[in-house]
């Protein structure tokens, strides 16, 4: 991409002193009622953050209750309650939001070079229909809570509980159609709004990542708000659609149910995957090994998984010839995330590594998601799956794709962009320590998961049998210090507001449209309209023009 | 295997090692990428650190060699896991012909279980060494799933379907049984054992346990109880047809199609008679659904299935008196 002048020109002595999106404007309306991409992903930083603490809270409370094999510390309603708020509040508020909701609406027009998304007003709306579903399952929650974990199986859901399952489940009815249409607006922004020269090819991998993401959106929710509004119908007209006992079959529900919510694990992995791509590149500089192969990567995973859904009903009574047909699909979608995870390893090969905070994190994130991955296949496996289906490996199984995964690459993604967010940077020998904390203290709380699932011991237990405790205090070790992970880039981000030390507009040296313009950036964006002749992550071709040799062909072997 | 392996449960049945063959594979599979890519990362990382703020990296970003590479070998690495793990999938679910059945109940919160010589227990199961044992399982309320390690076996026990589950025990002992799909308040306490006993032990618990009579027995009351004997005769004439001989035959079809009549096709036809009509009769025969238990309903489909073909009814001969059980 083209250096502008913006790049060499210093750096001014006080943000507040340039006009940026974050000084036009200090009332509340013009925050509430913003059209800018950059406000609304403030916005959503907010309140995902918040989500974030009250899933967070519950895990700490489940996790302390889970210290002894008796349940002596609440009752099994209380408990049963905590871990479906957990469930809930972390998949549906915190997991499928965060990178969409906060990175994906800051950065896609930066880096295509717009001055916006396409639709700016349906943006703050999909913010506002967030704010509803999550109002609703808040209230939902202080009123008592729901007790059916946050796959919603029926008939207990329909049926039996007693629990506030109606007005968490139009909550999350609601917030998915803020999910759809942020998907729609990602996908009209790729392809209308992309500034001269940008093709196809030298988007950025992140605005791939986010284009599959944004696929399983559009295409998945609303399968999962149909099934939603069958439950809230069952539960409320006595409709027999899912109650035996009404006429209704229950696993029509896990069939729907997984349609939607296995992709809905890649709109949780894919944008964590694309924003990998770029610290990786940036912290190697270097392009990304393989551009192609891992663009297409992502396209391959947001459609394969819609096929592998049955592999949640190996054990539901659904035929085994359906359970055989289900673990060869899900053996596939193995094959593209293996193909991004040596095309980001060998990106290092021949680079210029430096081992900043986000690149810690993004190495962290390859080591976690390898394990996470594989344990995968382990479960796509028909033989192994029976024995340990609906145990604590599941739950450490999809921890480190989706803690290990989605949150590693949040974080990180925070870190990088946070100077481009703020202006500001963040303390990089705290961050370093918080970074490996939160390594150091996942793998403590979720690798003993794996060793207890395959002991027996089930989810969803308030009180275990003794020979599961010692690593039941294993886990509960490692979530406290994953909780001091977390508090510690909380303290030092808000510091940072204030008192972190000028960024620059490119702090790292990374190539990318959203490092030419100002940080923060101006509510327009750019000054003028960016152009792009290269294509991305263009640190070589750089470097031999500003030495002033011709720039060489990419090699290939 | 003879050691035992830390973090693995006990192998308590045919198909337990098996599995533990498949788990130390993966494990081992697994364990090889996940030290070769975190190898590839640290030895990168550190022989190609950056050494000086201006120094970038080659332009050595594409290799169609390494590419196929890097797909093909785990695409065949998937497909022989893919094959391994159907295999012993079909081990798990396909029960020999001979394999002994009890009826498993699950209601909120506990596993009501009768052995096919009528003996009642709750929460606990007995069952000899060595017996291919199969488990016919349905609920009275909400989804459970009946899990126990030891035997590495698991299926949902879901309300209005019949599941099963077959193991045979090779070693004697108390193995934990557990409820792994999550069913309310007591869920965690939807737990038991399974106690594994030579045949000598089975057979004194059996003479010592009370037992009231096989669920075939129990079965046969409820036919008469509910009046279904009045339409069900025997020989063929009644006002519906005669269910003597009738399991495991296909059954022609009002409709012109045929079924299978097994257990699925029995409970549908006593709950709701008027779905899969037989030829020739008329939709005359009242709807049970929510008239009886799962418990009761097991117990006829049991009476049904064990009813000898026409001819030897004619000798007089009935299930009950036999006290066959299966």
């Amino acid at each position: 991409m083209n250096a502008t002048a913006s790049a060499l020109a210093p750096p001014p002595s006080d943000i507040a002193e340039r006009p940026n999106f974050l000084t036009n404007g200090h009332s509340l309306k013009s925050w509430l009622l913003t059209l800018d991409h950059k406000r609304v992903a403030i916005l959503y930083l907010i309140a995902v953050s918040c989500y974030f603490l009250l899933g967070g809270i519950f895990a700490m409370i489940m996790r302390i209750e889970l210290l002894t094999p008796v349940g002596d510390l609440m009752l099994p309603d209380t408990y049963n309650r905590v871990f479906t708020g957990h469930g809930v509040t972390m998949v549906f508020f915190f997991l499928i939001p965060a990178i969409p909701g906060i990175l994906g609406n800051f950065l896609i027009p930066l880096m295509i070079g717009a001055k916006d998304v396409a639709f700016p007003r349906l943006n703050l709306a999909s913010w506002y229909l967030y704010m509803t579903g999550g109002a609703l399952m808040l209230v939902g929650t202080l009123n008592g809570g729901v007790d059916t974990g946050w796959t919603f199986y029926p008939p207990y859901s329909t049926s039996y509980t007693t629990t506030n399952v109606l007005i968490v489940g139009i909550g999350v009815f609601i917030n998915g159609f803020s999910s759809i249409l942020t998907g729609l607006n990602f996908m009209v922004t790729v392809h209308r709004m992309r500034c001269p020269g940008m093709t196809w090819f030298r988007l950025p991998l992140f605005i791939w990542g986010q284009y599959a993401t944004s696929l399983i959106m559009v295409l998945g929710t609303p399968v999962i708000a149909i099934t939603l509004l069958l439950l809230v119908f069952e539960r409320l007209f006595h409709l027999g659609i899912f109650d035996p006992a009404k006429g209704g079959d229950p696993i029509l529900f896990q069939h729907l149910f997984w349609f939607y919510s296995h992709p809905a694990v890649y709109i949780m992995i894919l944008p964590s995957m694309a924003v990998i791509s770029e610290l990786i590149a940036c912290f190697s500089r270097k392009r990304i090994f393989g551009y192609h192969f891992v663009a297409f990567a992502s396209i391959g995973i947001a459609v394969l998984g819609f096929v592998v859904w049955g592999h949640h009903l190996y054990v539901s009574g659904q035929s085994v010839y359906a359970g055989a047909v289900f673990s060869l699909l899900t053996m596939l979608v193995a094959i593209p995330s293996a193909v991004k995870v040596f095309n980001w390893s060998m990106t290092l090969y021949q680079g210029s590594v430096s081992l900043e905070t986000p690149m810690l994190y993004a190495l962290g994130f390859i080591g976690l998601f390898t394990i996470g991955g594989l344990t995968g296949v382990f479960l796509g496996t028909l033989g192994f799956d029976v024995h340990v289906h609906d145990t604590y490996f599941v739950v450490a199984h999809f921890h480190y794709v989706m803690v290990g995964g989605t949150i590693m690459g949040y974080l990180g993604g925070l870190h990088f962009w946070w100077p481009k967010i703020t202006g500001r940077m963040y303390p990089e020998f705290w961050a370093k320590i918080s970074a490996l904390l939160v390594f150091v203290g996942f793998n403590l709380t979720f690798f003993p998961q794996f060793l207890l699932g395959y002991m027996g011991m089930p989810r969803r237990y308030h009180a275990y049998p003794e020979e599961f405790q010692v690593l039941n205090v294993l886990s509960t070790a490692g979530a406290s210090v994953l909780a001091i992970g977390f508090v510690l880039p909380t303290i030092y981000f808000i510091w940072s507001l204030t008192s972190g030390p000028l960024a620059g507009n490119n702090p790292w040296h990374a190539r990318g449209l959203e490092w030419e313009t100002t940080s923060p950036p101006p509510t327009e964006n750019f000054a003028s309209t960016p152009s792009v002749s290269r294509e991305p992550y263009d640190y070589f071709e750089a470097a031999e023009e500003a030495a002033g040799r011709a720039v060489p062909p990419a090699r290939s072997h | 295997m003879n050691f035992k392996l830390p973090f693995v449960p006990e192998q308590a049945s045919a198909a337990a090692s098996e599995v533990d063959n498949l788990t130390l594979y993966l494990v081992g599979m697994s364990t090889f990428f996940t030290v070769l890519i975190a190898a590839m990362i640290i030895v990168f990382a550190i022989k190609y650190r950056r050494r000086s703020d201006n120094q970038v990296g080659s332009n050595f970003e594409n290799s169609a060699f390494l590419e196929i590479t890097w797909t093909l070998i785990p695409l065949l690495i998937a497909l022989f896991t893919f094959g391994w793990g159907l295999k012993v999938f079909f081990r798990l679910y396909r029960p020999p012909t001979n394999a002994v059945e009890y009826q498993v109940t699950g209601k909120q919160w506990m596993w009501k279980i009768q052995h096919p010589t009528g003996q009642r227990e709750i929460n606990e199961l007995h069952v000899p060494i060595g017996q291919p044992t199969r488990l016919v399982m349905t609920s009275e309320d909400v989804i459970h799933s009946f899990f126990v390690p030891a035997f590495r076996v698991k299926a949902d026990v879901v309300p209005g379907r019949q599941s099963s589950i077959w193991f045979t025990p090779t070693k004697a002992g108390r193995y934990h049984l557990f409820c792994t799909e999550f069913c309310g308040t007591e869920h965690s306490g939807m737990i038991g054992w399974v106690t594994v006993q030579t045949q000598e032990e089975y057979q004194a618990w059996l003479a010592a346990a009370p037992a009231p009579k096989a669920p075939s027995a129990d079965g046969e009351r409820l036919f008469a109880q509910y009046a279904c004997n009045t339409c069900h005769k025997p020989a063929p004439g009644g006002r519906g047809p005669s269910l003597y001989g009738l399991y495991g035959t296909q059954v022609a079809l009002a409709d012109g199609g045929t079924a299978r009549a097994d257990d699925a096709y029995l409970r549908e036809s006593i709950l709701m008679p008027s779905a899969r009509m037989v030829q020739g009769y008329e939709p005359i025969m009242p709807a049970f659904q929510g008239q009886v238990s799962e418990e009761a309903l097991q117990q006829l489909i049991s009476y049904i299935k064990n009813l000898p073909a026409a001819d030897a009814a004619a000798a007089g001969t009935t299930p009950a008196s036999q006290g066959n059980t299966r």
